[in-house]
């Protein structure tokens, strides 16, 4: 990794940075941090069930050329909508500005690179949000995309603005010369009273090694709502680790739905901080998975205020040798009377060969709150099936019904009526199960 | 239309049914009684093709085909339908949509095209009234959330959309209030023809004052020891079942 540690100190020394202290300092905090840690191992805690380095310890390369990508790449997977949305290009973790399509005016939405928003009339919100994930997460991956994190975006929704067009984002990593690592950097704020629906996705072109290794932090002011809509399908040489980081600085609503529907190893952080009182937040998840994917959720929910509420609900279909780690923590701090958390893992297992390791963790330092956790890995309902049966709908087919009503409790979450309709065709398909 | 000879089933190690015969012919209401743990449940289960029982001895004929050798779906295919003592909750699946995969199944199975959507609609209006259903029900997740009277009603509906041959009733009174029992009861006697027959599983006597049988049969201990007319029923409800256990010579507790 020596390879990294230069190319960095290379562009740190050559870019100007000056006025833009944040950036640099995180930047070069993140390459001390990953020089020292190095990529985790299993004996890493927060890393026990998974094997990260396999997939890590590879020889990509870092500073791949963008401009091999084309339009008409892209169009190959522009998810439905997308006529109606904002598409924002990334390719091998760079924003691309002539690739995407920015259909909000300037007066609701603000695009800018970190590196210029670190300066002007944004500094003080880059300042203030800008690698607080860290704090949760100390160990080398995260690091290693902190020191990227010069070349990140910065995104703004204004102030009692709600963007009518969904901001679809593509991660695409050009893998069809080399294997490509790419560390997507984003900073989402969101201000007062604004609302805005975030559908995100990554794409593999060519078939070399690909690992994207993302951090998004979204800082959600005062009476504002975030959509988050996470869909996975890639094939198993793409691989990912996807740190999603909320702030909840005011009375707000948050919903998340991540769809995992294949792909190499695959880890998800999803970090939800409650700074203030009465937040609401809703984490959902639905991993459909077989072959060898490996999917792990990691989610965080930090209560630090009173009378807030979060809801968590992750789903698994599990076949043929896929695995699957769902560890989720909720802390409730001594100021966060009145919370209500509450979380809920459930896996169907569909080959002997599959797995679940699943994890609750409740530290509660208050005393007035109500928390539930629990979860299932078991098959399907023997009785549920004998009845469709006993209908006269033959085993395969209820079968399908059953697990395709399994997942639908996370499919129906998606507010987003074109995506919903395409993430529940590629379940249904899977599925075998006709609409 | 059905034979059973000599049926003989367990769940694990436990014998329940010790030697049943039923012959039961078209147009016929046949019920039968017993006391709690008498094997009424399993019977209905055996006939059904649930798994967890097996089937140790004898035979089930119906139509002239082994009703055993089929797969459960392949029995309703057939036209034999099991109305539920504790009708299942599915989250995700809508009533609607699982009747009409229930009943394009069935129709595929017989060689049919599948109802398309106006017909499927039409009939389903015209079931409705009959169980005095409501669409707005059938509109939710199958049974998530209905009333006890609701899954009942339910159970009825379904079996007026798939016109089977042969019905059993298992318990399908119990829950019940007097309301509901008298539309269930109306719904099953109007679906009644001279070309299929039911089988009413029942505790008491009161859901044979709406479905009069043709025969009454007492099963106790695995085994059916006393068969009658419908006046059967009645002197049953009049002495309890300790009578059946004097006539069979046994002791009855105090």
């Amino acid at each position: 990794m020596s390879e990294l540690k230069e190319l960095i100190q290379d562009k740190i020394s050559k870019e100007s940075f000056s006025g833009n202290g944040s950036l640099k300092a995180l930047s070069q905090k993140g390459l001390e941090l990953f020089n020292e840690q190095g990529i985790p191992t299993v004996k890493h805690e927060e890393w026990k069930y998974t094997r990260i380095s396999v997939v890590l310890n590879k020889d990509f390369s870092y500073a791949v050329d963008a401009t091999a990508v084309t339009a008409k790449d892209v169009d190959a997977f522009r998810l439905p909508g997308h006529e109606a949305a904002n598409e924002l290009v990334f390719v091998n973790g760079i924003y691309h500005a002539e690739l995407s399509n920015i259909r909000s005016s300037a007066d609701e939405l603000v695009i800018l690179p970190l590196s210029e928003a670190v300066k002007g009339e944004y500094k003080a919100i880059v300042d203030a949000n800008l690698g607080h994930s860290a704090g949760y997460h100390n160990d080398g991956v995260n690091a290693l995309n902190n020191a990227f994190a010069y070349q990140g975006l910065f995104i703004s929704v204004k102030k009692n603005k709600s963007v009518e067009h969904p901001l679809y984002c593509y991660y695409i990593n050009d893998a069809r010369t080399v294997n490509v690592l790419s560390q997507p950097r984003t900073l989402i704020h969101v201000a007062v009273n604004a609302e805005v629906k975030l559908v995100e996705e990554e794409v593999t072109i060519g078939t070399s090694d690909s690992f994207i290794n993302k951090v998004s932090e979204i800082v959600v002011e005062e009476n504002a709502q975030v959509h988050i809509y996470k869909i996975q399908n890639e094939d198993s040489h793409s691989s990912c680790v996807k740190t999603t980081h909320v702030r909840q600085l005011g009375v707000s609503k948050v919903n998340s739905v991540t769809i995992t529907l294949n792909g190499g190893t695959i880890r998800n952080n999803l970090n939800f901080i409650l700074e203030a009182p009465g937040c609401e937040s809703n984490m959902y998840g639905l991993y459909c998975v077989k072959g060898n994917t490996h999917i792990d959720n990691h989610t965080i929910v930090d209560n630090q205020q009173p009378h807030s509420l979060s809801n968590e609900l992750y789903k698994g279909i599990m076949d043929e040798n896929a695995t699957g780690v769902f560890n989720g923590k909720i802390f409730v701090r001594q100021d966060a009377q009145k919370t209500n958390a509450y979380q809920s893992n459930k896996n169907v297992l569909l080959s002997d060969t599959a797995s679940v390791n699943t994890k609750p963790q409740l530290e509660i330092f208050a005393d007035d709150v109500k928390c539930s956790h629990g979860c299932t890995i078991g098959r399907l309902d023997d009785e549920a099936l004998f009845y469709l049966q006993a209908r006269g709908i033959g085993e395969k087919a209820a079968k399908a019904l059953l697990l395709h009503a399994f997942a639908i409790e996370i499919l129906e979450k998606i507010e987003l009526e074109p995506i919903r309709q395409y993430v529940d065709q590629i379940i249904s398909e899977r599925l075998d199960f006709e609409i | 239309m059905l034979s059973i000879k000599n049926l003989q089933a367990r769940i694990e190690e436990k014998e329940i049914l010790k030697g049943i015969n039923l012959e039961i012919k078209a147009g016929e209401v046949h019920a039968i009684m017993g006391p709690n743990g008498s094997g009424k449940s399993t019977l209905a289960s055996v006939l059904a093709g649930r798994s967890d029982y097996e089937v140790t001895g004898g035979t089930v004929e119906f139509q002239g085909k082994d009703l055993l050798e089929l797969a459960p779906e392949d029995r309703a295919r057939e036209g034999v339908f099991l109305a539920f003592q504790y009708p299942i909750e599915i989250p995700g699946v809508s009533t609607t949509n699982f009747i009409k995969t229930a009943v394009n199944e069935v129709r595929k199975y017989r060689g049919e095209e599948p109802m398309d959507a106006v017909a499927f609609l039409k009939k389903m209006k015209e079931k409705m009234k009959l169980v005095e259903i409501d669409q707005s029900l059938l509109s939710r997740s199958l049974n998530e959330g209905f009333s006890g009277g609701e899954k009942k009603r339910n159970e009825i509906f379904q079996m007026a959309m798939l016109e089977p041959k042969f019905a059993i009733l298992d318990e399908t009174d119990s829950g019940l209030d007097i309301d509901a029992l008298r539309i269930v009861a109306e719904g099953v006697n109007k679906l009644k023809s001279k070309d299929n027959a039911t089988l009413v599983i029942t505790h008491y006597q009161r859901l044979l004052e709406y479905i009069v049988p043709d025969y009454v049969h007492v099963l106790y201990k695995g085994r059916i020891v006393k068969s009658g007319g419908k006046e059967l029923a009645l002197e049953l409800e009049e002495k309890g079942y300790d009578f059946i256990k004097e006539e069979l010579g046994e002791e009855v507790e105090a």
